[in-house]
């Protein structure tokens, strides 16, 4: 099973040929949206950190930052500081050169006498990094070449009863074809992790996933605060999912069947292959800003209530198994999963019908997301601003 | 006809996948076999519904696993949510 993609100099494979023009803090966000808005292909996020934090909340920006700018959907990037703050530019730097090789320019405000110039001269490097990226032609690779996130978000009952299963049996698939799948989302392991646990390749992976789950109750315990007053959401209670137990039970439903080979913290760098786990919030933008900075090319979601966020680097795709909101959620919603619950298809239907999908898109073809544009991130942070 | 689901055997309590009114039925299928019970309250769109009683302080069970434990003493046909049910985190390590 082949698609066709872009051969990146550090040997990676992308399914999109992105410039990235990547804000080191929030003080230089505002000049990368101008940045990008006027170049061809170019994608940039709102970036809401990178200044004082202390150095374990700043080595999960970096590591995000730094992600992002590796992973092969990416052509080249374009980094701007504002020049004073923590994520000092040298850092970034060699944060992302520490993960490729690949084209990357640099433009510190400060240093280029404000936004107005550097505006102007990171337009300029970025129109022939534009002209550069559009040279590259898509050639045919393996699957196995390719690593998929899983989410979920805005999850009902719905999600564990078709629409995460329908993930799971994707996941397999991937697996069995040599490619990796990543689950995320720690915090909706909790209830669950036993099983994951059971799945765990060594002992060693065992530990570890039961320490990830146990790790981030205590971290906000350590603030006074339990895990189980933000989860579920209200929409989630509203769609008839009652505990962070049955949360969990039918988010682990995306990890299919197969023995989890590795565990890795937010961020870092993918390289087994097979099912992962990587510990990830249960908050949305930030769980897939953590596995695209992993390498995912395309993350998998579903949603049972009608999330609609996408990512700037990789192209997610929305699946319900709720058909009121696939109805309702139309100009969102890529894939409906609705007839596995009624019985209309079966689950190996639906499976072959998201993998054609996950091919096609892949290939080029864009998702609901892509389509409007949206680039929503955020990043996992440990603990507030000091 | 079918209008709810049950995901494992040793579940208690069933998946509504149609919105079912008090006092109506409540359609599964268990190994095959459809069983009908009468719905005690409204149940909306894939809420859940108990298939058995439960009584108050015993695990409601949902995939085959524990989802939480009965705040109250919970009857068939009666809706399973946040009102009589808590959750309850248990010591899952080694077991």
């Amino acid at each position: 099973m082949n698609f066709l993609g872009y051969k990146r100099p550090d040997g990676r494979v992308g399914v999109r040929n992105k410039i990235f023009i990547l804000p080191a803090s929030l003080c230089a966000s505002d000049t990368t949206r101008i940045i990008a808005s006027q170049i061809e292909g170019a994608m940039t996020f709102n970036n809401q950190l990178g200044c004082a934090q202390v150095p374990g909340d700043q080595q999960l920006t970096m590591d995000v930052m730094a992600g992002m700018a590796a992973n092969p959907n990416v052509y080249g990037t374009i980094v701007v500081s504002l020049g004073c703050e923590n994520c000092q530019m040298d850092l970034v730097v060699k944060a992302i050169k520490e993960r490729t090789n690949k084209p990357i320019e640099q433009f510190i405000i400060q240093e280029n006498g404000g936004t107005i110039t550097t505006i102007e001269r990171a337009v300029r490097t970025g129109r022939k990094m534009a002209q550069d990226a559009s040279m590259v032609q898509r050639e045919e690779f393996p699957i196995s070449e390719l690593i998929i996130g899983t989410n979920c978000g805005g999850s009902d009952p719905t999600s564990g009863l078709a629409s995460n299963p329908l993930i799971g049996e994707l996941s397999d698939l991937l697996v069995a074809n040599g490619a990796t799948s990543i689950l995320s989302e720690t915090t909706e392991f909790i209830g669950a992790e036993h099983i994951l646990a059971s799945r765990a390749k060594t002992p060693e992976i065992k530990e570890k996933i039961y320490d990830i789950v146990h790790r981030y109750e205590k971290a906000l315990q350590l603030v006074g605060e339990e895990v189980r007053e933000g989860n579920p959401a209200p929409g989630n209670k509203a769609g008839g999912i009652t505990t962070l137990e049955e949360k969990s039970l039918g988010c682990i439903h995306k990890a299919g069947h197969t023995e989890i080979t590795a565990v890795y913290d937010y961020g870092k760098q993918i390289s087994e292959k097979g099912l992962v786990i990587m510990d990830t919030p249960g908050h949305d933008g930030s769980s897939v800003a953590g596995m695209v900075a992993g390498g995912a090319q395309i993350v998998v979601f579903s949603t049972g209530r009608g999330n609609p966020i996408g990512n700037p680097i990789s192209p997610v795709i929305k699946i319900t198994a709720n058909k009121i909101t696939y109805a309702n959620m139309i100009d969102n919603m890529d894939l409906d999963a609705s007839p596995i619950i009624y019985g209309l298809q079966t689950m190996e239907e639906v499976t072959d019908i998201l993998l054609k999908e996950v091919i096609d898109v892949a290939n080029g073809k864009l998702t609901k997301s892509e389509c409007l544009g949206y680039s929503e991130t955020a990043i996992a942070r440990l603990c507030n601003f000091v | 006809m079918i209008n709810s689901l049950i995901i494992d055997e040793k579940d208690n309590v069933a998946v509504a996948i149609e919105s079912i009114t008090k006092g109506s039925e409540v359609s599964y299928k268990l190994k095959d076999e459809i069983k009908t019970i009468s719905a005690i309250d409204d149940i909306q769109i894939y809420h859940k519904i108990a298939i058995k009683n439960v009584e108050k302080g015993k695990p409601v069970v949902k995939y085959g696993q524990h989802i939480g434990i009965a705040a109250t003493d919970v009857k068939i046909g009666e809706h399973v949510h946040v009102h009589n049910v808590e959750s309850h985190r248990e010591n899952l390590e080694e077991e």
